[in-house]
């Protein structure tokens, strides 16, 4: 067997460990107030870390291209309650078209 | 089936056909980096998940030792833990189940579930979300490492900003009040600050990390009437 075979090998039960480590932890855990607090706070920290990341960056690189045209119009399109996918779709074909342009 | 719970799952394969579709560009990177079809397509069955994934090629590609690699991917997984543990009393998967939610706890798929209210609808969003991901990715590694940087990158049709759209709609109901407002904005700052000086993916945990911490903070220093400190 290889190293890059190994160290393949390594990544799938490594990762998989993390994943089924977090659901296997106690109840009382899960019960104190501390865990409670966290998870009320992981989600809006989580999703605008990933905004920020998905929008900005490219590796480790901080960028600004056109994702962002995408990203105002998804704003707007959420300040104006347009449903999720239309919104989606727009932010999509606004990025596109400002690329296909720009 | 209710008119909830369909757009749930509307919203769910979304983002699920949106993030998968960059599989193939993980496909192509991967045998690009000198990784086997094989095992390409092992990496996005049976580790799952994009970032590591990503880490994990991008060393390889660099010259680094291949356990070195496979060092930085799983210490980048550790996300992945704190996604389960938040999952864990919402989902409460027990026996045969645990094993196969865990296999699909990724960011994407932990954002869907925890931007539910109700514990219900959690576990729809994140049965389809995790799901369609999976199959849309793997199908797509596996085209991307046969085919190649043949069929174009998902770029072009503005995909790359369709997620991040995604992530800011799971966000928009939440940044209600002012507490929230502040948290997005230093985990926004905390995550881009990280970015050049950490591996891709470190920022979205360290940043997301430091605004809980930084939640705890507040919660302790300004209590709400009614509750304890």
């Amino acid at each position: 067997m290889t190293e890059l075979w190994i160290a393949t090998l390594v990544v799938i039960a490594g990762c998989y460990a993390w994943k089924l480590l977090g659901l296997s932890v106690p109840q009382s855990v899960l019960d104190h107030r501390v865990t409670i607090q966290i998870a009320a706070f992981i989600p809006v920290a989580l999703l605008s870390a990933l905004v920020a990341v998905q929008t900005f960056t490219d590796g480790t690189r901080l960028v600004i291209d056109a994702r962002i045209v995408g990203l105002g119009v998804a704003a707007v399109l959420l300040a104006f309650r347009v449903p999720f996918l239309p919104m989606l779709v727009g932010a999509a074909a606004s990025t596109a078209l400002f690329r296909l342009f720009f | 089936m209710d008119a909830s719970k369909r757009r749930i799952i509307a919203d769910s394969l979304g983002v699920g056909i949106g993030v998968g579709t960059y599989g193939i560009t993980f496909g192509a990177l991967a045998t690009t980096s000198g990784l086997t079809v094989m095992q390409t397509c092992a990496l996005s069955l049976l580790a799952f998940t994009g970032a590591s994934q990503f880490a994990f090629i991008g060393v390889v590609a660099s010259g680094g030792a291949p356990m070195t690699a496979a060092f930085t991917a799983v210490l980048l997984g550790a996300r992945n833990m704190f996604y389960s543990i938040s999952l864990a009393n919402i989902l409460r998967p027990k026996g045969w189940r645990k094993a196969a939610v865990a296999h699909i706890v990724i960011d994407e798929s932990t954002a869907m579930a925890l931007a539910q209210e109700e514990p219900k609808n959690s576990r729809t969003a994140f049965a389809w979300t995790g799901i369609s991901i999976f199959l849309m990715w793997n199908v797509m590694t596996l085209i991307g490492a046969v085919a190649g940087n043949a069929i174009g990158d998902p770029k072009t049709f503005g995909l790359d900003a369709a997620v991040a759209a995604a992530f800011l709609g799971l966000a928009w109901p939440r940044l209600s009040d002012r507490l929230s407002r502040i948290l997005a904005l230093i985990a926004v700052i905390a995550a881009l600050v990280l970015v050049p000086i950490t591996v891709p993916g470190a920022p979205i945990i360290l940043g997301g990390g430091a605004a809980v911490a930084l939640g705890l903070i507040l919660n302790r220093a300004y209590p709400k009437k009614g509750e304890p400190a």
